[in-house]
């Protein structure tokens, strides 16, 4: 509670959260937002990157049960009638049923042969590759969602998010964006934080961080209300804490996703995120592994579907990995490193159609290096596309700001 | 000018080569700023953490222990009322102890609550313990080299498995062997049971080996090691056959990086080299010992990077090992990585050349690399370019106080908020070293709690403007000198300093 707003307001106004800012001595341009721009529809756009660490096995997100060939290169680990259908190649993973359930109206679709450019399977150097936006590993260390902030920041007021204690690679940069988990607020009376923003008025990396890390907890009072339970979680890169049981898990990654959605209702709220979530690297006991990693991932969809309500219908998320993994088992229970994978993209404002861009099948020869599922799409052209039609990031800025030199991996057009 | 030099290196020696000062400690460092850090090498390794030290043998038999017991009560259940649940997450079972880990009070009979908090307790005296001595030592610079070690060889308690074992790995792989020959370190590291563990090498077999046709004609052999908890009912289903992860990491993380010169055909070659090395099962003797198991080592010659490996059994993953210790690659990737942690996320080239030279010139001996660290004026500049990692702020934060952590529930939950889970780096590449990766806003919102809340209890009626001298020497900038004059309570100088630029830097 602060001296400004005796008790939280039930609708939250734009000058209560300047009143709370302001007593940190923050500055009020942070959080002022130019009215009219606010009202216009390009504003309201919302795009949500969720980064799954670790090679997240396409073939087990979206099962291609109708492949011929699935079968016999996953022995024991093929999902059989336990997956939910989506059409006569594909099914989706048991656990994920909110994902299944937005599909089913038209909200959700799969991307089931994705990858970067990157073909080294390296966790990190894969990762380097998808956060960057770079054709190659060192190309350069700011993050492509942090430079789509400001190339849109050009033209409107446009503010990014990321979910964790630690910001994800792809939302650094030049821009700074704001961060939050959930944690016990700020005593907004305390001298502390206006005593340390005068200590850091020369300091370039802690001055910025600790005004932004304020307002965003400022603006927390209000986003998070009613919602209590994900914290420990998220602390630790969605992994649930220790004892926790598996419905204890669900519901801390819903309300993680709840949370992040109340931000972004916000008025002047973010309206680009990125959460990353930890643990999909499954070289051995992958049933079980991805049951449990799965059904986080959906929770924390149906969080952010639910959260954010009437404002889902301009939003579109896209799930990405670095890579996907070996189409064979291994001898372990499990798959080793590959290379395309299966991302999602959800959203109300997505349109119904079936899987995005192609599926080269599982047949021996089809299989890249007879080994991974074949690249059959670019990941830059899939965020390409999002970006071009939904954000209205104009293509120039694309082919070179935002993903330098990726003129030959043309946007998937059509998907909102 | 060179009484000022002096002093501006006394600090820089026990701040930024060390882990912070504790009170007193700059003036120890004052008359030979480089002779107080040499002084801390020490060919026997580096200090091992108080208290009892139980094997990571004993630690595997209880996680053994453990998911027996989960797995006959899970079958009882199972048979008694409901159809069964599917497979519990493989995750949800060990982490260190939080404070939802004490023992309820309806925990009390049964057994696998029972256990499971004991090995809770287990990972957080062991947390516990390595911050006790981070925070008391007087070899700051000894103990921070070792965490560098143990950071890039790194064992984490993501997978439950090797949660118990990541205290033990250290006080037995990584320690006794940190200021020896790089080689040694590097196979103590790899073929540890907690390492073999945590990147899937005891199940993997050579597909052309003895137990593999065993296997597949239905002979039951002498399955893998038993340690795959659920993976044991499992192991009917699949296809034996290799695990490359722990071959991978090698190369990449450990050895020659990623850039190194290898392909993919490489790291097959080096996993079925690797064939074989696992841990023991329930017939071997000693249930989690590291062991070599010829029947399910890969027969034949190898390939790696180039070069042929005739040897037979263990000694062809040895010959590779070795050889992959004494590449240039390694010690251009791992001397880089040094110069990273220690001085700059950018390093000065000249230093890792300088570094580089004396890892060459020595065969890897990791004395003389830090003697030649120790050595380097580039790792002398004044100006703090380092931020510190969360565990390094509250260990510093500790040591500026003069005070101890007394237990896990002081540094872990903290550690925890600010993205740095006790013994849980997210993936085998470690915990990010560069300041990007720690200063995000919320991260710097959650140190300014803890910095207020440690205050209120670590000040007492102590003078903050003296404590900021002795904690930060000749670092201490003006503006926070001034800033802690200035403030209102004891606990604000002091919340104040430990906030301050030159304080979250090194």
């Amino acid at each position: 509670m602060n001296a400004f707003t005796p008790s939280p307001p039930l609708f939250p106004t734009r000058r209560g959260l300047l009143a709370t800012a302001a007593g940190f001595g923050l500055s009020l341009q942070l959080m002022a937002v130019p009215a009219m721009a606010a009202d216009s529809e390009a504003n309201k756009k919302k795009v949500i990157v969720v980064i799954c660490r670790g090679g997240m096995d396409g073939l087990s997100v979206a099962p291609p049960v109708g492949d011929s060939e699935y079968r016999g290169l996953r022995g024991g680990l093929a999902l059989g009638e336990t997956a939910l259908p989506l059409d006569g190649t594909f099914a989706l993973h048991p656990q994920l049923t909110a994902v299944h359930a937005m599909a089913k109206a038209g909200e959700a679709r799969i991307v089931p042969a994705v990858a970067t450019p990157d073909r080294a399977r390296s966790h990190f150097e894969a990762q380097d590759v998808l956060e960057t936006g770079a054709p190659g590993v060192y190309a350069t260390t700011s993050g492509w969602l942090n430079r789509t902030v400001e190339t849109l920041a050009a033209h409107r007021k446009v503010d990014a998010i990321s979910i964790g204690p630690t910001a994800p690679l792809i939302l650094r940069g030049k821009v700074q964006t704001a961060s939050w988990s959930p944690g016990r607020g700020v005593d907004a009376e305390a001298r502390l934080p206006t005593l340390l923003q005068d200590l850091y008025r020369n300091d370039s990396l802690l001055g910025p961080a600790l005004a932004r890390g304020l307002a965003t907890e400022t603006m927390a009072k209000d986003a998070t209300v009613g919602l209590d339970g994900g914290g420990a979680m998220m602390a630790q890169g969605g992994r649930p804490a220790a004892g926790a049981g598996a419905q204890q898990g669900r519901e801390a990654a819903k309300t993680l996703g709840q949370s992040l959605a109340g931000f972004m209702r916000e008025p002047g709220g973010p309206t680009v995120a990125a959460i990353s979530l930890d643990g999909f690297d499954s070289h051995a006991n992958q049933a079980g592994l991805l049951t449990q990693r799965l059904a986080y991932l959906d929770a924390v969809l149906d969080g952010v579907h639910t959260g954010l309500g009437p404002e889902w219908k301009n939003t579109v998320v896209l799930v990405a990995t670095e890579f996907g993994r070996t189409a064979r088992a291994n001898g372990t229970g499990g798959t080793d490193h590959g290379t395309g994978s299966t991302a999602l993209i959800l959203g109300g404002a997505l349109k119904p159609g079936g899987i995005v861009g192609d599926w080269p099948t599982l047949k021996q020869n089809a299989l890249f290096e007879n080994r991974d599922v074949a690249p059959a799409l670019d990941m830059r052209g899939l965020f390409k596309g999002v970006l071009a039609e939904h954000m209205g990031v104009d293509r120039t800025a694309l082919d070179n700001a935002i993903f330098p030199s990726s003129a030959a991996a043309k946007p998937v057009m059509g998907l909102v | 000018m060179a009484l000022a030099d002096q002093d501006m290196k006394a600090a820089i020696a026990v701040t930024r080569f060390g882990l912070g000062a504790r009170p007193g400690e700059i003036d120890k460092a004052r008359s030979d700023p480089q002779g107080f850090l040499k002084a801390q090498i020490r060919r026997s390794g580096a200090d091992q953490p108080a208290g009892p030290a139980p094997t990571s043998i004993q630690r595997m038999a209880e996680f053994r222990t453990y998911q027996r017991e989960r797995r006959e009560v899970r079958l009882e259940k199972a048979s008694d009322v409901r159809p069964a649940k599917p497979a519990a997450a493989p995750m949800d079972a060990v982490g260190p102890a939080m404070a939802d880990a004490a023992p309820g009070k309806g925990d009390a009979r049964d057994p696998v609550k029972v256990v499971g908090n004991m090995l809770r307790q287990d990972i957080s005296s062991d947390f516990a313990a390595r911050t006790q001595l981070a925070a008391s030592t007087d070899a700051g610079f000894r103990e921070r080299w070792t965490l560098f070690w143990a950071n890039h060889f790194t064992v984490s308690a993501t997978k439950a498995i090797t949660g118990t074992v990541v205290g033990p790995f250290e006080e037995e792989a990584i320690r006794p062997h940190v200021f020896g020959r790089f080689e040694e370190l590097l196979v103590a590291a790899e073929t540890h049971p907690a390492m073999l563990t945590y990147l899937d090498q005891i199940q993997s077999i050579g597909p052309d080996s003895e137990q593999a046709r065993n296997m597949r004609n239905g002979f039951a052999g002498r399955g893998p090691a038993g340690f795959g908890g659920a993976n044991l009912q499992k192991a009917a289903q699949r296809t034996p056959g290799l695990n490359e992860n722990l071959a991978r990491e090698i190369m990449e993380l450990h050895t020659v990086g990623v850039n190194g010169g290898y392909t993919q055909a490489d790291v097959t070659e080096f996993a079925r080299a690797m064939t074989g090395l696992s841990i023991g099962g329930e017939r071997d003797g000693v249930y989690g010992e590291a062991v070599f198991r010829g029947q399910a080592h890969e027969p034949g010659s190898r390939m790696v990077m180039g070069v042929r490996y005739d040897e037979s059994g263990k000694a062809q993953a040895g010959a590779i090992l070795a050889d992959l210790a004494g590449k240039p690659q390694t010690a251009q990737f791992i001397c880089a990585k040094l110069a990273r942690h220690f001085v700059a996320d950018d390093p000065p080239p000249a230093l890792v050349a300088r570094l580089q030279a004396a890892w060459t010139g020595s065969g890897g001996d990791l004395a003389k690399v830090a003697d030649a660290l120790i050595t380097a004026p580039e790792a002398w500049d004044p100006a703090p370019a380092k931020f510190k990692t969360p565990y390094e702020f509250i260990v510093s934060s500790y040591r500026a106080a003069g005070a101890l952590p007394v237990g896990f529930q002081q540094v872990g939950p903290i550690l925890t908020a600010l993205g740095q889970k006790p013994f849980s780096a997210p993936s085998p590449k470690g915990w990010p070293e560069d300041a990007q990766s720690w200063a995000a806003p919320d991260a710097i919102v959650k140190r300014m709690q803890f910095a207020q809340a440690f205050s209120a209890g670590a000040v007492q009626d102590r003078d903050p403007k003296a404590l900021a001298a002795d904690a930060l020497g000749d670092r201490l900038s003006p503006d926070t000198a001034k800033a802690i004059a200035r403030a209102e309570s004891r606990p604000e100088g002091f919340a104040l300093l430990l906030m301050s630029p030159e304080f979250q830097r090194r």
